[in-house]
């Protein structure tokens, strides 16, 4: 069997604050096929994804490395870019993890985006990367700051606060609680659902009691 | 099961989602308990990867099912060789890891193989007030059983398989209310591309939709399920259709569904009288006509008949630079390069025949691509006991085995970059049936008469048309 069906445990990086430069793609609707093209899912892992991360937008060869000179990702005033500015319903489509896997091995800490799909925004959450939502008109003025000098105009996140911040200014951003105290613990959703095994067993029982139907075997 | 946790009318969804949660977190989260997972080849092998990684078991091995659909061949004479780049190791992966976690695979060359969202209905493992979820966005289809289905991510996965549960926010509620009588050739496809172009890919707001109204109730159950695989694509985060008798009766002997259906707890899923949704959207089926989409949205979408629009901002222009219309061309004047029939959306046996109906005693246009691909095993050999295939062939499809096939590329089969496919899937992203490849989503019906035409074609129009 090759090794990479062998799997292999990474702990989940803990979130709290981060300073970086902020990319802007602000269309609506960016799809998970877009984040990665199925084709670039090659091996049965959830590792080396970046190389494939926005492919089809961000080569100019089709199946190739080429970089597009016109997509933001590959401009050098955006060069490092941690954070990603995003239009409405950012990650929508596919369910694969592997968006947020390609985003985070491209280095992507944080996507401010008015909405997410719901799946890809779980996605995230367990994969450590921070979606927070920020309105459309709020976004459109961070990207403004940002574009007159993105290698000097940092945003800084603040995740226990909830802010991004400018030098200038500082906005609010929207995250589910839950998905807060996961990030800023880098918790193991597993092991701490685990912790409620009595309770799951016991709900388990009753239900099957009820609907022994709900049971096979 | 916890009963009476409030007297207040509720929605169905609110039912199922009742009788699952095990307890609520202080931020108003649920642990969920989930009855049936759903691993396909090319998520669950990854899932199934990490869980033996971490030394996990999985809870319980008999709730979980696995399918091979997404990267097997489906040209006939296949075994585990794929077209699709490295594809090999996500089945033999998949394989390796269902035996080790003593899972039911139901393999390359087994009787019931075939795209997952049909296997866990024709097996009658989904079944009405259940909670079912696949590492695969379109699990919402099952919705269409009175089950709480949906897609999650890979980690989501791992920690089902570990723990039988997930933690979810509550969604909001939309009720989307059909009424009026959906007259063919009009299909629920059209209806679910109607619904998407009049309120946009995120007019299912993240919620937890519910179809109800008169034409709802007369869709038979695979229409059914075509409206409810089309809610993702909606930006719904499911869609329900409550059980009723067609429910019961489509589940009955089905192989994992119980001996002695409890009919009356499933005629009870369905949402109270006065029960209030946060949404509700009305939409008149009776408007509904045949539908194909022009862009690489499936909300960008007219009639058959219609004209492709004015772009009304840059998502459009670029749309419609990717797929190379021109605004005011007759939808009907565009000439295709193939057509595919098959996906979770519309390669059940009522498809299939609603094509072969169109195909009979025609013929595929010069120059046309046809492709069928069924959607399951057991589509296929019932699509065959009626002669369907000597149709399809005769009319110059290719004739396949089941599975997802070219619904979506993976470095493998494609129409080819720059061709224009009409196709029944349920997605038309730039690149989503391979580079370049220009796709517009259709009912079976148009896509065979767009076949037969050699351009976008609505099947009444096929016998007014000179060749
Ligand atoms: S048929 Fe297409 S949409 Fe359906 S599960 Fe397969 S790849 Fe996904």
């Amino acid at each position: 069997m090759p090794d990479e069906l062998r799997g292999k445990v990474e702990p989940v990086r803990p979130f709290a604050c981060h300073r970086g430069i902020a990319a802007p793609l602000l269309r609506d609707n960016v799809d998970t096929d877009a984040i990665i093209p199925s084709r670039e899912m090659r091996r049965v892992s959830k590792r080396g994804l970046g190389a494939g991360l926005f492919a089809n937008w961000r080569y100019a060869d089709v199946g190739g490395r080429l970089p597009n000179p016109r997509f933001v990702l590959n401009q050098p005033a955006y060069a490092g870019a941690s954070i990603l500015l995003g239009g409405h319903n950012f990650g929508c489509g596919s369910s694969r993890e592997h968006a947020v896997w390609a985003l985070s091995d491209f280095g992507i800490r944080a996507i401010f985006a008015p909405s997410f799909g719901a799946i890809f925004r779980k996605n995230c959450i367990a994969n450590g990367l921070l979606p927070g939502t920020v309105p459309a008109a709020d976004l459109s003025t961070l990207a403004g700051w940002v574009a007159a000098a993105p290698q000097q105009n940092l945003l800084a996140i603040d995740l226990r606060a909830g802010k991004v911040s400018t030098a200038k200014a500082e906005l609010a951003f929207g995250i589910r609680p839950g998905d807060r105290q996961l990030l800023l613990r880098g918790l193991d959703p597993i092991a701490h659902t685990l912790t409620a095994a009595a309770s799951i067993d016991a709900f388990e029982r009753a239900r099957f009691d009820a609907c022994p139907w709900a049971k096979l075997n | 099961m916890p009963e009476g946790r409030s007297s207040a009318p509720r929605t169905l969804f609110d039912k199922l989602w009742d009788s699952h949660r095990i307890e609520t977190d202080a931020d108003g989260e649920g642990l969920l308990y989930i009855d049936r997972v759903c691993l396909h080849e090319r998520t669950g092998s990854i899932a199934l990867a990490e869980l033996a990684a971490r030394g996990q078991s999985v809870r319980r091995p008999g709730h979980v099912f696995c399918v091979m659909d997404h990267i097997v061949d489906t040209r006939p004479g296949r075994g585990d060789a794929t077209p699709v780049p490295g594809g090999e190791n996500f089945i033999i992966g998949l394989r390796h890891h269902a035996a080790r976690f003593g899972l039911r695979l139901f393999d390359v060359g087994d009787e019931n193989q075939g795209i997952g969202h049909l296997v866990m209905a024709e097996q009658g493992i989904a079944l009405p007030g259940l909670t079912v979820v696949c590492p695969d966005s379109h699990t919402c289809t099952l919705g269409a059983l009175g089950c709480l289905a949906f897609g999650i991510g890979s980690s989501e996965t791992e920690h089902v398989l570990a723990t039988s549960t997930l933690r979810l926010g509550k969604p909001a509620t939309l009720e989307v209310v059909v009424e009026g009588v959906l007259a063919a050739p009009a299909t629920a496809k059209d209806l679910a591309l109607v619904l998407i172009a009049e309120y946009g890919a995120d007019g299912g707001l993240g919620a937890a939709m519910e179809f109800r109204g008169g034409a709802v109730a007369r869709l038979d159950m695979e229409a059914r399920m075509t409206l409810c695989n089309m809610a993702v694509e909606f930006g719904a985060a499911t869609a329900l259709v409550a059980p009723d008798a067609k429910t019961i009766a489509y589940v009955a002997k089905r192989p994992y569904a119980p001996a002695a259906p409890p009919e009356a707890a499933w005629q009870a899923l369905r949402t109270d009288a006065d029960a209030a949704f946060d949404h509700r959207i009305a939409i008149d089926a009776g408007a509904v006509a045949p539908r194909v989409t022009w862009g690489t949205s499936p909300a960008q979408g007219v009639n058959v008949s219609g004209r492709v629009p004015p772009p009304r901002n840059s998502s459009d222009r670029r749309a419609l630079d990717y797929i190379g219309l021109e605004p005011g061309t007759a939808l009907t004047a565009v000439p295709i390069d193939a057509a595919f029939i098959g996906s979770c959306t519309n390669a059940r046996l009522s498809d299939l025949r609603l094509a072969a109906a169109v195909l009979k005693n025609r013929r595929v246009a010069p120059g046309v691509a046809a492709v069928c691909v069924p959607g399951s095993s057991q589509v296929k050999k019932a699509a065959e006991a009626e002669g369907l295939h000597r149709t399809f062939q005769a009319a110059g499809f290719e004739w396949r085995e089941s599975g997802c096939a070219m619904c979506f590329y993976a470095g493998g089969e494609t129409f080819g970059a720059g061709k224009r496919v009409i196709t029944t899937t349920n997605r038309n992203f730039e690149g989503r049936q391979g580079p370049g490849t220009r796709s517009h989503l259709a009912s079976p019906a148009v896509v065979a008469a767009s076949a037969i035409r050699g351009r976008i074609a609505s099947p009444e129009t096929l016998d007014a048309m000179v060749p």
